[in-house]
């Protein structure tokens, strides 16, 4: 139905001719647009309807012309706003104001004058007049030049299955081009097949079509079908039905997997952090989600900042924010470090407690500052929104966490493996006299490990303001979490840091459904517990009489 | 017998003349709280007599800690949750002494239980009813996570930071599952509106001075006990755990056991702590296993000096006495002085204050008679750790 514009050398002759046909496509245009009278004549019906049995009738006999025009008054019909003039019997779109009415043409939308509201006569409608609107303009949306509206209207018969739409929808499916849509509207096609009195055969290649959907609405559709199905198509059903089961079971499976690993990212990052230092120093730094927590205050103003001066670059005060997380968190380690840890070394249990002091010290100082009260960190819109994988629910800022806290271990990996500075570390985490004895400065390493491990949870902190709230008290709800990994784990070796934040956040969220969530918590915390026995410096423990206690 | 034993090795005249102190307020507290008139200026009031009793507790469960870090060098981040767990049972004792005067008049079922719906008593809640049973699960079920959980992690040889993290889970799993509605403790709210205890109403001035002596007397014994303990041959092993866990184990003890023993009796400790604790502050929610608490205990005993016996009970009171003052007067500051308590304690005062104190007469009187001084039970700067060795 397009017009093919001239390509050809012109000539006077072809353009006429050209000019011709482009004329009679405009006003013959769409194939699906139904001679208006016929469309005037079907909205004439209103005028002598009785009863909304005929009100019914004429709804779809306008339908049947199949003319997208006509979802404008149906529509009016819907919201009780489709009237016919007493004297002449013409139907009207009218809107009320006061007194009088503004009438409109149905089809064309154009002003129609006023009347009064004693001239006019309200066509009225029941639920079931209604019903049967909403079921015939999802059929007259399926001729739109949209692509979306098509699918949006496949979508909407599929919800609501209707005989009456089987027909039109054949008449779209020859004529679609996008696969998508078609195979969407095939499905629809089945559905109302299901609630239509089809021969047999064709609804058990429909039961075909839409089990293999595997979605949960197919599986309603499906079930409503059974319970009212004859004996063969029962039988299909049933089976169709368990094969959705498997499906859906499986999209289970694979959804919780993911939670797993968005949990276990968010654990990963706040707990790598911890590992380095606890490898390293033998130091268990109680304030350390307090770093986190610090994180997630300078995200909040570096986004204030931003939003004051230059509020275009708010999408990015998340990437701004990042390094001067990592600042701010890794000076507040650094200065804990040289201002305490580092005169109770060979004291990690004094250094537990100092490091406490610390962590209430700086969440009272946040409080002071900020406020007892959360803070809003914003989405930025490309973490806002979500898409889905069949019956895989993904939202953006948990895959951007999953890939940034991967990015942060893969960047601590390569530090760890293949800068000077992660050779100094490692040596010093297996043995430090020698390493000193190498001529290896190991306060300077604890300085800076410290300081790194504390930055990494100030970047973590920017992640984790994005999935929670920004209080004083961000930090608490993370700590013992992260010793969890970190004891599970074992020190030393980051991929047993790695290993661990997955399997527990996993294992969190695979409990959560049978035990919920607190219950599935406790159970992970016991078998931690348990697991300590059985190896008392976690998964990748680190051999030698160096680490011999 | 106990007596009996400390007379025959001698007791440091601080610690006899401390529980003489306990004991003394154990009947001079209830005679000036209820016979001298309020008029008088001798005259305890109320608030006073449950604010002492309250430090009173906290003394005691300070004293437990030490037990186990100071003589022992097991740092449990988790007393509170055996401090609670002792609360709980005196609780349910309570609870059922309420009888059919709660707001829905159960005779059976306590009122949070009416209001979930819920028909007949969990199996764990009977026999809370009779004091005797009450009394018995204060000890025991203590007694018994501790000697479970010390069984399990002491004879995998759980050492030093380790251990301390995962006594912390152990009571972060026991705040969750208090929490929770369905474990049938009260959840969120917990246990309270007490009425009676042993028949008494526990809002009397009787009571709440009775209720004070017990807890002194109780600190005394449990004075007396420790000191016992700690001079006896098995303190002396206990000392040697934490100073040299491997030589002790190479000499040929088995320092699972002296562990397992010091943690099981110092988790009773704490357990009866609780159970003092409740009825004196009408209330036991799941708060009290929050993790922050048991790490705040430590505090305690790091300053009034761990490794000695009235250190903790100093540092308790002191603390506590402190936090009373500041959430009064300073509220926001409170929590900048806990936090430089820390940082202090732990940087200038390893030895606490009994430390700091014994450290400065030995000082001076090696000077008048020079005399070098002898250190004794004190601990050793590296605590938990011979890996620095």
């Amino acid at each position: 139905m397009t017009i093919s514009a001239p390509k050809y050398p012109a000539s006077p002759t072809i353009l006429v001719a050209a000019l011709l046909a482009v004329l009679t496509l405009v006003v013959f245009a769409p194939s699906v647009r139904a001679d208006e009278a016929v469309v005037r004549a079907g909205l004439a019906k209103f005028a002598t309807a009785k009863g909304f049995g005929e009100v019914e009738a004429a709804v779809r006999e306008l339908a049947a012309t199949g003319d997208p025009a006509v979802s404008k008054p149906l529509a009016a019909l819907s919201e009780g706003n489709l009237y016919v003039r007493k004297s002449d019997a013409a139907v009207f779109i009218a809107t009320s104001n006061g007194e009088t009415l503004s009438l409109a043409d149905p089809l064309t939308g154009a002003e129609a004058g006023t009347a009064k509201a004693g001239e006019m006569a309200k066509v009225r409608v029941n639920n079931a007049v209604r019903g049967a609107i909403r079921a015939v303009s999802g059929s007259l949306t399926l001729g739109s030049g949209d692509a979306g509206v098509r699918l949006a209207a496949a979508n909407a018969i599929f919800s609501r299955p209707d005989p009456n739409t089987i027909d039109a929808l054949d008449a779209a499916i020859a004529k679609e081009t996008d696969a998508t849509v078609k195979a969407r509207m095939q499905i629809a096609r089945s559905s109302s097949v299901l609630a239509s009195d089809r021969s047999d055969e064709e609804k058990s290649a429909a039961i075909k079509l839409i089990s293999g959907l595997g979605s949960r609405e197919a599986l309603n559709l499906l079930t409503s079908f059974q319970s009212n199905a004859p004996d063969r198509l029962k039988e299909e059903a049933a089976s169709a039905i368990r094969s959705i089961n498997g499906t859906l079971m499986a999209w289970d499976v694979a959804q919780n997997v993911w939670y797993g690993i968005s949990l276990g990212s968010v654990l990963l990052l706040a707990a790598i952090g911890l590992a380095i230092t606890f490898g390293v120093m033998g130091v268990i730094n109680m304030a350390h989600g307090e770093m986190v927590m610090l994180g997630a205050y300078t995200t909040f103003a570096v986004q204030e900042a931003i939003r004051a001066t230059a509020p275009g670059l708010l999408d990015y005060s998340l990437i701004a924010a990042l390094p001067c997380a990592f600042v701010v968190a890794a000076a507040v380690g650094i200065a804990v470090e040289r201002g305490i840890i580092r005169f109770l070394y060979g004291r990690p249990l004094e250094t537990l407690l100092a490091t406490w002091g610390v962590s209430l010290i700086l969440q009272q100082a946040v409080r002071t500052i900020f406020g007892p009260t959360n803070r809003e960190v914003a989405n930025p819109s490309w973490m806002s929104g979500g898409f889905e994988i069949g019956q895989l629910a993904i939202t953006w800022n948990r895959l951007w966490i999953v890939a940034f806290s991967l990015a942060v271990f893969a960047l601590l990996l390569l530090i760890s493996n293949r800068s000077a500075w992660g050779l100094q570390m490692r040596a010093v985490t297996q043995n430090r006299r020698m390493a000193a004895s190498m001529g290896i400065r190991t306060p300077w390493v604890d300085a800076f490990t410290f300081g790194l491990g504390s930055g990494i949870a100030g970047i973590a902190g920017v992640a984790l303001s994005q999935i929670g709230n920004v209080s004083p008290n961000l930090g608490q709800g993370y700590i013992i979490d992260s010793f969890m990994v970190v004891v599970f784990g074992g020190v030393g070796n980051l991929w047993g840091t790695l290993l661990g934040a997955m399997s527990l956040g996993i294992a969190n969220k695979f409990l959560e459904p049978y035990a919920g969530a607190v219950l599935g918590k406790i159970i992970v915390l016991v078998l931690i517990i348990l697991f300590i026995q059985k190896r008392p410096r976690g998964l990748f423990a680190l051999k030698g009489r160096a680490v011999e206690a | 017998m106990i007596a009996a034993r400390l007379l025959k090795n001698g007791i440091d005249r601080r610690i006899a003349a401390t529980i003489a102190l306990l004991v003394g307020a154990a009947v001079l507290v209830p005679v000036l709280h209820l016979a001298v008139p309020e008029s008088s200026p001798f005259h305890i009031p109320a608030h006073a007599v449950v604010l002492f009793g309250k430090y009173l507790c906290y003394a005691l469960l300070a004293l437990a800690l030490d037990l186990v870090w100071g003589y022992c060098g097991i740092l449990s981040l988790g007393h509170g949750a055996f401090f609670a767990l002792g609360g709980y049972a005196m609780g349910m004792y309570l609870m059922r002494q309420i009888g059919d005067r709660g707001v829905y008049a159960n005779p059976v079922l306590p009122d949070f239980m009416v209001f979930l719906n819920w028909k007949e008593l969990p199996w764990f809640w009977h026999g809370f009813d009779q004091f005797w049973f009450a009394a018995a699960a204060i000890v025991l079920v203590p007694g018994a996570l501790a000697f479970g959980f010390g069984w399990l992690a002491f004879r995998s040889r759980v050492t030093g930071v380790y251990l301390s993290i995962i006594t912390q889970a152990l009571t972060y799993a026991l705040l969750l599952a208090f929490f929770r509605n369905d474990m049938g403790f009260g959840g969120n709210n917990g246990l309270t509106d007490f009425k009676d205890i042993l028949g008494f109403p526990v809002q009397a001035p009787a009571t709440r001075a009775a209720l004070f002596a017990a807890t002194a007397l109780a600190l005394a014994a449990f004075i007396a006990v420790t000191a016992m303990v700690v001079g006896s041959k098995l303190g002396k092993l206990m000392v040697a755990v934490r100073d040299a866990e491997s030589r002790t184990r190479f000499v040929g003890w088995r320092p699972e056991h002296i562990k397992l023993f010091a943690f099981t009796l110092s988790a009773v400790m704490a357990g009866i702590a609780g159970a003092l604790y409740v009825p004196q502050v009408g209330i036991i929610n799941p708060s009290e296993f929050a993790p922050a608490n048991s790490i705040e205990v430590v505090i305690w005993v790091a300053i009034g000096g761990r490794g000695t016996i009235l250190g903790p009970i100093l540092g308790a009171m002191l603390v506590n006495w402190t936090k009373s003052w500041f959430t009064a007067a300073l509220p926001d500051f409170w929590l900048f002085a806990l936090g430089a308590l820390f940082v202090a304690v732990t940087l200038f005062l390893p030895k606490g204050v009994i430390g700091m104190w014994d450290q400065w007469r030995a000082a001076r009187r090696s000077r008048v008679d020079g005399v070098v001084p002898a250190i004794g039970t004190q601990p050793r700067q590296s605590l938990g750790t011979e890996a620095a060795e």
